[in-house]
């Protein structure tokens, strides 16, 4: 496949979604065109805030206090957490051009150290204190993550997707298969969440609160480095890899270093991910969780960094209702169908409905002023 | 040149010496293992090699990375074995098998695909849609029960063999019809007119239409037929071993390995890549329990460290 085409197919919903927002070109300003300005970043971001963001933010920080238990900790600390991982394959997708399948099996191993060098009830655990083996555990991972960008990289475009889902399905087998490391099928039970400053990290309302600190911390994460030189470089050989090979920028380690950047997310996502079971099995990183990783992020959009939360919303609550729309079993079915109608018909995902949605109503009001102005 | 042929001397070397060590030390060791062990791994190659052509003649022509693969493996598999078992005749469960995922292929490029061309990254999104809900409805349809159905009794029973007692005869002929199956793909792809359209679109698929052949119809051609022999394996498969949920996701990797390492829309390729990784699988499994499908993980990262197109891929 030529370089050309990867470009459009990545882009299709790119030009799209430009154009619409530019449109009604006095009400939106288009998305600034970045340009590498660390320095005075942090008043340009202050300067861009807008109504919206402070209720969001307003929103998730009231969230807990409002609802009950249940929807802090399986409904918000989940989204939060597997927000997490999607994100990580939001920034290499969306910024990177890559499309990893194996995000979830870095988040897997990040799990598993947790759980192999922390406490957990096997007698291979080594009972390091937490934040140590927390620290290993991310940076075992994060190598794992670059060692799989190292391997996917020199491929390009669609051979990716399969590589990656190759090198995640191996691994589901070798944790299936390993006893010695990895326990087996039977995995690790009570990997309880640490106490910390006599917070027990396991109750909901810390874990949401943990939860949601990383996730922003994760989100203005990405968020300033797809501004800085990295990120501006990565996009650049997102869109066109030859011509920035011409201009000199090292292609291939530009991309590793996305891999990498992107395993620190979920990593930290994993780790969040085996506090809020307890427990990690090889069905953890199985290939249906890989893709509930996908599906998250493509259900959300991938062309801007909170699309992987919206997402992560969205699946969450579907896998708590379904019950309720149709038996529990038929979860699958549902979601994949949910999957498959937001691919056919909004390829943005979420987002790409929210722009639409915007642009209509931009349209509308100017309609109106149109009409009243006479 | 002569640099070249050192090269190639240098890789004989480096990788044939340590399997030319291991293989006297096997025959010396427990000669009955060693070859018990290399003829299921040749027959499990025969195995993927019947999954994976499918697939990689889907890839090859329409750059469809089609990921429900797996799913119209086990379609094939149950409807098969459904058709078997109420007429008791296995041919016709294997014709069935390989009609029925040969039609889901079908209207699948013909309602679907036709209208994403050129968006690889979205077809592959789709298959995986696709494979969700079609692996939740055969569970739905047919449960989490494990399904086995007996070959005619023509191929059943085993057949003697020297060093080892008997073989499965099945098997040995699943090996057969795979090299048949590999030779008329040969000479369909090769020596028919609508085969010679395929590679063409292979090449250039812009050229082909603007020669005036219907590229549409050899599209949804390839696409049946390449559908068609997941269902077919999905019967000779599900015979020589068993039918259960959990397959697809089996044979969707093996094809995937199999693909990526003989090389993406090369059927020679396939067969390369399908002898290399059945080996691998069966050996590993034999002399390495625990590290079974490590092997097989081996073998890919190392071919991809080298050969990042595959062993017998050309650029796309």
């Amino acid at each position: 496949m030529s370089a050309a085409q990867w470009r459009r197919a990545m882009n299709s919903g790119a030009g799209r979604y430009a154009l619409r927002t530019a449109t009604p070109a006095a009400a939106a300003p288009l998305p600034a065109v970045e340009a590498p300005r660390v320095g005075p970043a942090i008043s340009a971001a202050l300067g861009k805030i807008r109504l919206r963001h402070v209720i969001v933010l307003a929103a998730v920080i009231v969230y807990p206090l409002v609802v009950s238990p249940f929807f802090t900790f399986q409904i918000g600390g989940q989204s939060l957490a597997l927000g997490l991982i999607a994100l990580s394959l939001t920034f290499l997708g969306g910024y990177g051009g890559m499309v990893s399948l194996a995000q979830m099996s870095v988040a897997g191993l990040a799990g598993y150290m947790v759980a192999i060098l922390g406490t957990s009830i096997d007698p291979i655990s080594l009972h390091w204190p937490w934040w140590l083996a927390v620290a290993f555990a991310i940076l075992i991972a994060t190598g794992f993550a670059t060692f799989v960008g190292w391997l996917s990289v020199r491929t390009e475009g669609i051979y990716t997707i399969m590589i990656t889902l190759a090198i995640g399905v191996a691994f589901y087998y070798l944790t299936l298969q390993n006893y010695s490391l990895f326990a087996g099928h039977r995995g690790f039970n009570q990997v309880n969440a640490p106490d910390v400053l006599g917070v027990n990290l396991r109750d909901p309302l810390p874990f949401y609160y943990l939860s949601l600190a990383c996730a922003l911390g994760g989100y203005f994460f990405v968020q300033y480095i797809i501004r800085a030189p990295f990120g501006i470089a990565l996009q650049g050989v997102r869109d066109n890899p030859r011509r920035m090979r011409a201009l000199g920028f090292h292609v291939t380690a530009h991309r590793v270093a996305a891999y990498s950047v992107a395993g620190v997310l979920a990593s930290v996502g994993g780790v969040l991910m085996i506090w809020y079971n307890n427990q990690i099995s090889p069905e953890s990183t199985g290939l249906g969780r890989m893709i509930d990783i996908l599906v998250i992020a493509v259900l959300g959009g991938m062309r801007h960094p909170i699309g992987a939360f919206a997402g992560a919303i969205v699946f969450v609550l579907v896998q708590n209702f379904a019950i309720d729309l149709i038996a529990r079993e038929r979860f699958n079915l549902v979601i994949g169908c949910v999957f498959l109608a937001i691919v056919l018909f909004s390829p943005d995902g979420l987002l790409g409905l929210w722009a639409q949605l915007r642009a209509r109503l931009a349209a509308f009001g100017a309609q109106a002023k149109f009409r009243s102005g006479g | 040149m002569r640099s070249r042929a050192f090269q190639l001397w240098a890789w004989l070397i480096v990788i044939g010496g340590p399997i030319a060590v291991f293989v006297v030390w096997a025959l010396v060791d427990n000669a009955r293992q060693f070859v018990s062990t290399f003829l299921n791994g040749v027959t499990l190659a025969a195995l993927y090699f019947l999954v994976a052509s499918g697939f990689t003649l889907v890839f090859g022509l329409m750059r469809n990375v089609n990921l429900a693969h797996g799913s119209l493996y086990l379609l094939g598999a149950y409807v098969g074995w459904e058709v078997g078992d109420a007429t008791d005749m296995w041919l016709l469960a294997v014709a069935a098998g390989f009609l029925t995922a040969a039609l889901v292929g079908f209207l699948l490029q013909v309602f679907v695909f036709r209208f994403m061309q050129g968006q690889d990254l979205r077809q592959t999104m789709v298959t995986i849609g696709l494979s969700i809900v079609l692996a939740d409805l055969m569970l739905w349809q047919w449960g989490g029960v494990i399904y086995q159905f007996d070959p005619p009794r023509a191929i059943y029973g085993s057949l003697p063999m020297p060093i080892i007692r008997g073989y499965p005869t099945y098997r040995i002929v699943v090996f057969l019809g795979a090299v048949a199956i590999g030779l008329l793909l040969w000479w369909f792809l090769n020596r028919t007119r609508v085969g010679m359209m395929i590679r063409a679109g292979v090449d250039d698929r812009a050229m082909l239409a603007a020669s005036g052949v219907n590229v549409q119809r050899v599209f949804a051609l390839t696409f049946a037929i390449g559908a068609g022999m997941a269902g077919f394996a999905g019967v000779v498969g599900g015979t020589a071993l068993s039918i259960s949920p959990g397959e697809d996701t089996r044979y969707l990797l093996a094809s995937l390995v199999v693909v990526i390492v003989g090389g993406m829309g090369s059927i020679t390729g396939a067969a390369v890549g399908a002898l290399l990784i059945g080996l691998a699988e069966q050996f590993g499994l034999a002399y390495a329990p625990t590290y079974g499908i490590v092997f097989t993980f081996v073998v890919m990262a190392l071919v991809l460290a080298f050969r990042p197109r595959g062993i017998l891929g050309k650029p796309a």
